[in-house]
């Protein structure tokens, strides 16, 4: 183990390790975030599954331990990406082709991954804004509202996030600022997937197509999980 | 046999010395016939300059077969031009039209420092490879040639890496200026066969530790490298160089 985050190699490991942490992160997000569609479709009053669901994610031990393990995710992934991105553009050296780069089938995400990764950070500053400093910090008169809702058998209260998110997305400017940054972060994924599975060496010739398929396939059902989550909750709620 | 002649305008990179500035010189050939090569058309060109009282443009070449990995150049955005799999030797001039401007630059990388006009200076591969790309053998007795059993999977797999010539189109062609693709070749080559397994822990940790070493950036897999290389070497090697890294690194 010596030395190893001092490599090239090394360094690139924590990118991938956390980038799939991330994405792991992302889907249980994504999972909790379909409940503001689904109240009527499995015979739930509006908001209850959500409010049930922000709920258990805000008593749950285990979701307590994950919340700083997330942060820190989040930060070690930022902070190596501008470390190696640096080091890149010393490696590239100041001298730029007259004739430009015509390599063809190069994907574009995968030139652009730290423009992107700037785009989803700016993203995550705003909603981290609209709903997590609320929710965590100053609080908001929309959760106090009067929320029940089923939980573990039993009817329950709390707070009414539900209420919190469905005011947000009725403006049209926040869906299409959740729009934006969330198709940024599908074509971040794009790359980030196969990108990651490569770096820690699980990757040959066989699996190469079948890992860049897979990685499109899951960037975009995240990134448009999103999106259609917040132009329904826009449209219809 | 006459096949057909083009008249051409190229954009030339000429730079003095290493540390002179460099600036594009443009020149004009005609008469270029499509059945010759880029490199006999930059003779040409060279011969026009000296007849001209001039310093005839500096690059590197030497099998002109595509396999000794000398010639170099960037040609109208393309590592080795215009061409799939080939190296600059193997390109005809039949890939360009009548009255094209052909621009003509040196690899760009901070791993490659220019030399003189095209040439650059390629010697970081061969510290890369002196830090670990080889076998130890011990004197004595030739062995017998099938004493160890190769799968032949294995065998075309290793021959397939060890078609890397080093040309350095891969650092070339690379917007992080990484050394992965040649250094993963020269890896997996002996990586793939028993004689190269006794010493790949520390053949990985030492060619990796080296390539950083030299200041070659950091592999983001964006697979140009891939496109651009005359031999066809696949990133799944990158893949191979990093498990063999880390699981050297872990065993530490």
């Amino acid at each position: 183990m010596a030395n190893l985050f001092s490599s090239s190699i090394g360094r690139k490991l924590l990118m991938s390790i956390t980038g799939l942490f991330l994405i792991v992160f992302l889907l249980v997000h994504l999972t909790l975030n379909s409940f503001l569609l689904l109240d009527g479709v499995l015979g739930f009053e509006e908001g209850q599954m959500f409010n049930a669901g922000a709920h258990f994610m805000a008593t749950n031990p285990f979701i307590k331990i994950m919340e700083p393990m997330l942060a820190i995710g989040f930060l070690v992934h930022i902070m190596y990406s501008i470390g190696l991105t640096i080091q890149n553009i010393k490696a590239r050296g100041a001298a730029r082709y007259a004739s430009g780069s015509k390599t063809d089938d190069v994907e574009w995400s995968s030139k652009n991954m730290f423009v992107l990764g700037i785009f989803v950070v700016s993203f995550l500053v705003v909603h981290l804004a609209n709903f997590w400093v609320k929710m965590k910090i100053t609080g908001d008169p929309l959760l106090h509202q009067e929320a029940s809702f089923p939980f573990m058998g039993a009817e329950a209260h709390g707070e009414n996030a539900y209420a919190l998110v469905n005011t947000a997305f009725q403006n049209i400017a926040i869906v299409i600022i959740y729009v934006i940054g969330c198709i940024a972060l599908s074509f971040h994924l794009s790359h980030g997937f196969w990108s990651a599975f490569q770096t820690i060496g699980w990757n040959n010739t066989v699996w190469l197509n079948r890992l860049q398929t897979i990685s499109k396939v899951v960037a975009w059902f995240i990134g448009l999980g999103f999106c259609v989550i917040a132009i329904a909750q826009y449209l219809f709620f | 046999m006459k096949g057909k002649t083009l008249n051409l305008k190229l954009k030339v990179w000429r730079q003095k010395s290493a540390t002179a500035q460099g600036k594009f010189e443009t020149y004009e050939v005609s008469n270029i016939s499509t059945e010759g090569s880029f490199l006999e058309m930059m003779d040409i060109l060279n011969e026009q300059i000296i007849s001209n009282g001039g310093d005839p443009v500096a690059f590197d070449h030497d099998c002109r077969e595509g396999i000794c990995g000398m010639c170099s150049l960037y040609i109208n955005g393309h590592a080795h031009g215009p061409d799939e799999d080939i190296t600059t030797c193997q390109l005809h001039m039949r890939k360009f039209t009548d009255g094209d401007t052909i621009t003509i630059e040196p690899w760009r990388s901070a791993g490659f420092p220019v030399v003189k006009d095209l040439i650059v200076d390629r010697s970081a591969f061969d510290k890369i490879l002196q830090a670990g790309g080889f076998v130890s053998v011990n004197t004595g007795g030739i062995p017998d040639g099938n004493a160890i059993p190769i799968p032949k999977e294995d065998a075309d797999e290793a021959m397939d890496s060890a078609s890397c010539i080093g040309c350095g189109a891969c650092v070339a062609s690379c917007k992080n200026g990484s050394a992965m693709l040649f250094v993963s070749a020269k890896v997996s080559q002996l990586a793939l066969l028993p004689q190269g397994r006794v010493e790949a822990a520390r053949r990985a940790k030492s060619m990796v530790a080296k390539m950083d070493e030299l200041g070659f950036g950091n592999c983001t897999n964006t697979g140009a490298c891939e496109v651009e290389c005359p031999k066809n070497i696949s990133i799944t090697n990158i893949a191979r160089l990093n498990r063999e890294f880390l699981s050297a690194k872990l065993k530490d």
